[in-house]
């Protein structure tokens, strides 16, 4: 559970100016899936022209929030809005997919196989007077103009993915949703078209919503995202607010490597496992909490080892992993807790090596009220 | 785009009302096609308890039985003796030739079984065919082919392909590094095949071995020629009868024994051939060592009798003159052709829009009343086409005088026994179109009609040509029904096979009867392309 005083400062100090309209809207939204609950109470409200990520591991409800938007699943419960129009609630019509101005890049990309890439990016477009021109205008953006006449089975991953972004940004819906939109990309094309993805989104100025299940992917496009854990959303924040300041243990540890110290907080210092931190350093830890135990999040790149004597230090290496450009060393703190610190690679440690740990974090720490 | 106006509509009435009307459409279908069926059972009915009672228990219908069975039971271990081993040799070992051989232990099936029933009749016995081909090698006398045996010959030869098809998918699909496991845990080859092959290839067999035990339960031409009393024979010749009410009765023993059948299998075979399936591995073909050239001997003699000799009797029909092979009165005329060819073109068509409600509604709801209406239009598999004319026979007398022996109702029964083809392969292409795509649709602006009529119907079309080409093929060689359907005086290449048989002059027949191998070739050729879309 997010502490409450939490929300409220993250609430307070978000820089983001409230003035922009907002695009989408889901308010007090629930599916259920017979007696499964997929989405429950989720309050989201996505502003113009922003790309807002829906991230959280399977099954979270990301995918059938998104199906929600589109219209093609229906909410149980709760009212979505796109602009002002209601598309979706207790007392009004149900707004069938193709008359919600809502546009949907599959994960598999669904490309129609038996129309061309031309034919593909025009098949949403109904004035057959300026579609010539409008499919040119998208080819050009997409930087497909070679593959007109093309198959679907004819083009690659990428190109696919840029047929699909294509034919859904043609009949300029005013939301744009990207189901898992890289999943299908091998990884080193997955890094490039994420760069590619985002350009296109932003020159097109469309508001878009994207759903993913990976991290990486979700802190690297988006200009907020919104991490969901069971059906509703835990963070919603930029992603390096996200990251550094997450409210809530899940999304602590679903961003990235999370290790927590224990901590008793007293006389404005808190004593860890690796040592007295001082107040400031942990995020709005104020004398109003004195004697509270807490547990402090620290990530690999907040920590560094350092040699000790056999009969001092902090704790033991007990494990290592290479990762190429790093080392990630796992160290047990005497005190019972165990974190991991990331080196260079050129600093080697033994197992079972006494350390001492040091804190090198460049920013605040979160902190959890001790479970 | 009007999209205010159309806001003022609810959809989800409009998304009900569709799916409503296709379940509609679809129930018409299926109760349409099972319409000659209940037929049959309101006939049943009819019939005085005390008749039905000494119909049931004669000695006739209990010697119908027994024989019936026996047959079943014959022709399906033999083609199991015969498909089995062919498969074995042609999949897992150095046989030489195995290519040639794969194709040659397939293709007996492109010989409509009655007509290698006649051929066959034609050439042994006293004063046949081959006989007189072996008088100059010293051989007086061949005895003549009929009755039990006659019948269980050719209908092995022309059916075991249906379990050496099955078996060899199974082989091909079945993972060999299993049989290397197996090798490498201490067991023989021999204990190895009956530990891990047998088990995984077992439910291929037992598909194949349905497929041969319903098409000798159903088949009437072969028995007819062979002269040999089973249902369908008995039935037929009944049908014409006063004796209609009995027909009547023996028909729902023989529907009895078929679902019987059916349920054996699904018992024996507890999953499905594929189920297993691991891709092949590229474990060493076995060895067959001397063995080699008794092996191709026997793959030999098998093509030989179903293949070489068949075709080959037709072709000495054609070449050969004589009295016997060329009288007046039966010449065979193209306009018999182009008969055939016309109510078979109205069968696939009738069958193919038929199939689309059912097909779709089956592939994109898959609901347990889909699945029902879905099957329900698979009796026509089951149930013999010579039940089928019969119970068509029947209500067109009692009920539309008007309509016996129109070409309405023989289409009618055409589309009844092969609208399943037509299903299966709408069903199967609409499974292929990624649901994916009509929500694409629908989320660029297109109403549901729409994005059916602009994105599944041009991606089925090639399955529903499929299943069209499927149904006209096999309603051009469809013998029973048509035989007691066929309007007075109109002749198919069917019928007129027919005729000239009764009358024994072969000659006339070797054009239609190459003309038909010709035809079912064409078919197999079709369900082979369509197989290997499938798989891609």
């Amino acid at each position: 559970m997010p502490d409450e005083r939490l929300t409220d400062r993250a609430a307070a100090e978000d820089p983001e100016p409230p003035a922009a309209a907002v695009a989408l809207e889901l308010s007090e939204v629930t599916r259920h899936y017979g007696p499964e609950t997929a989405v429950t109470d989720l309050d989201l409200a996505v502003r113009e022209g922003e790309l807002l990520t829906l991230l959280g591991p399977s099954g979270c409800g990301k995918t059938t929030t998104l199906r929600m938007l589109a219209g093609l699943e229906r909410p149980d419960d709760g009212v979505i809005r796109v602009g002002d129009r209601v598309v979706a609630g207790a007392d009004t019509a149900f707004v069938s997919p193709e008359d919600r101005d809502v546009g949907l890049v599959f994960q598999d990309f669904a490309l129609f196989p038996h129309l061309s890439v031309a034919e593909n990016i025009a098949f949403g477009l109904s004035d057959s007077q300026e579609t010539d021109a409008r499919v040119e205008e998208l080819l050009d953006l997409v930087g497909l103009e070679a593959q007109r006449d093309a198959t679907p089975d004819e083009l690659s991953g990428g190109q696919r993915q840029r047929v699909a972004l294509a034919r859904s940004l043609a009949p300029e819906p005013r939301v744009l949703l990207l189901d898992e939109p890289f999943s299908n990309l091998d990884v080193r094309l997955r890094e490039r078209m994420r760069d590619e993805v985002r350009a296109i989104l932003k020159e097109a100025g469309v508001t878009a919503v994207s759903v993913t299940h990976d991290q990486e992917e979700a802190l690297s496009i988006s200009d907020r995202v919104a991490v969901m854990h069971d059906g509703r959303i835990e963070q919603v924040g930029r992603p390096e607010e996200v990251f550094e300041h997450p409210e809530s243990r899940f999304v602590a540890s679903f961003l990235g490597q999370a290790g927590f110290l224990r901590a008793r907080f007293s006389d404005g210092r808190a004593a860890t496992g690796i040592g007295q931190l001082e107040a400031d350093v942990i995020n709005g830890l104020s004398p109003a909490y004195d004697g509270a135990a807490i547990d402090v999040l620290v990530r690999p790149d907040d920590l560094r080892a350092v040699p000790a004597d056999p009969d001092s230090g902090d704790g033991t290496i007990v494990g290592r992993k290479y990762t190429g450009p790093s080392f990630v060393y796992r160290v047990a703190l005497d005190s019972g807790d165990v974190v991991h610190c990331q080196h260079n690679h050129a600093t080697e440690f033994e197992l079972d090596q006494r350390v001492r740990v040091d804190l090198v974090a460049d920013h605040t720490l979160a902190w959890y009220p001790a479970e | 785009m009007a999209t205010v106006g159309r806001l003022s509509v609810p959809t989800v009435e409009a998304d009900t009302q569709r799916r409503i009307a296709l379940f509609v459409l679809a129930g018409i279908v299926a109760a349409l096609v099972l319409l000659p069926v209940t037929w049959l059972v309101v006939e049943a009915l009819g019939v005085p308890i005390s008749r039905m009672a000494t119909v049931l228990t004669g000695a006739r219908t209990a010697q119908i039985l027994v024989n019936s069975l026996a047959l079943v039971v014959t022709v399906t271990t033999a083609s199991v003796l015969l498909g089995v081993p062919l498969a074995l040799l042609t999949v897992r070992t150095d046989l030489p030739f195995r290519r040639t051989f794969t194709v040659a232990a397939a293709l007996p099936l492109v010989v409509p079984s009655y007509i290698g029933a006649f051929a066959f009749a034609s050439a042994f016995g006293p004063g046949g065919l081959l006989t007189d081909a072996l008088a100059p090698l010293g051989v007086d006398t061949i005895p003549a082919l009929d009755g039990f045996w006659g019948t269980a010959v050719v209908l092995t030869l022309f059916t075991y392909p249906y379990v050496f098809i099955t078996t060899r998918a199974s082989l091909l699909a079945f993972d060999t590094t299993l049989v290397d496991a197996a090798r490498t845990l201490n067991q023989s080859r021999r204990t190895a095949f009956r530990r891990v092959t047998l088990p995984q290839i077992a439910p291929g067999i037992a598909a194949g071995s349905l497929l041969v035990a319903l098409y000798t339960l159903s088949d009437f031409g072969t028995p007819a020629i062979m002269r040999f009393d089973v249902f369908t024979r008995v039935i037929y010749v009944w049908s014409g009868a006063a004796q209609q009410d009995v027909a009547t009765l023996l028909s729902l023993v023989l529907m009895g024994v078929t679902v019987l059948i059916i349920a054996a299998e699904s018992r024996l075979a507890t999953g499905d051939a594929d189920g297993y399936a691991g891709g092949p591995g590229r474990g060493g073909r076995y060895r067959l060592g001397r063995w080699r050239w008794v092996a191709a001997g026997f793959a030999t003699l098998v093509a030989t009798l179903a293949l070489l000799l068949p075709v080959g009797i037709l072709l000495m029909w054609l070449f050969r003159e004589g009295p016997a092979y060329a009288a007046g009165g039966f010449d065979f005329e193209w306009r018999y052709a182009l008969n055939s060819v016309y109510v078979s073109l109205l069968a696939a068509g009738v069958a193919v829009i038929a199939s689309v409600p059912v097909g779709y509604l089956s592939a994109r709801r898959p609901t347990s009343l889909a699945w029902v209406l879905d099957r329900a239009t698979y009796v026509g598999y089951a149930v013999p086409g010579v039940v089928i004319g019969l119970a068509l026979v029947s209500f067109s007398l009692d009920v539309a005088p008007g309509f016996y022996r129109t070409i309405p109702v023989l289409v009618f029964a055409y589309v009844v026994r092969f609208v399943p083809q037509a299903v299966g392969a709408t069903r199967a292409s609409v499974l292929q179109v990624d649901r994916g795509l009509l929500e694409a649709a629908r989320t660029l602006g297109r109403p549901p009609t729409a994005a059916f009529r602009r994105v599944v119907l041009p991606l089925i079309a090639p399955g529903l040509s499929a299943g069209a080409a499927l149904v006209f093929l096999t309603t051009m060689k469809e013998l029973p029904a048509t035989l007691l359907l066929a309007p007075p005086g109109y002749d198919t290449i069917v019928t007129f096979i027919w005729r000239v048989r009764a009358a024994g002059y072969y000659g006339e027949a070797a054009i239609p009867a190459l003309l038909l191998v010709v035809l079912s070739a064409a078919s197999m050729a079709v369900i082979l392309r369509r197989g290997e879309t499938d798989a891609r």
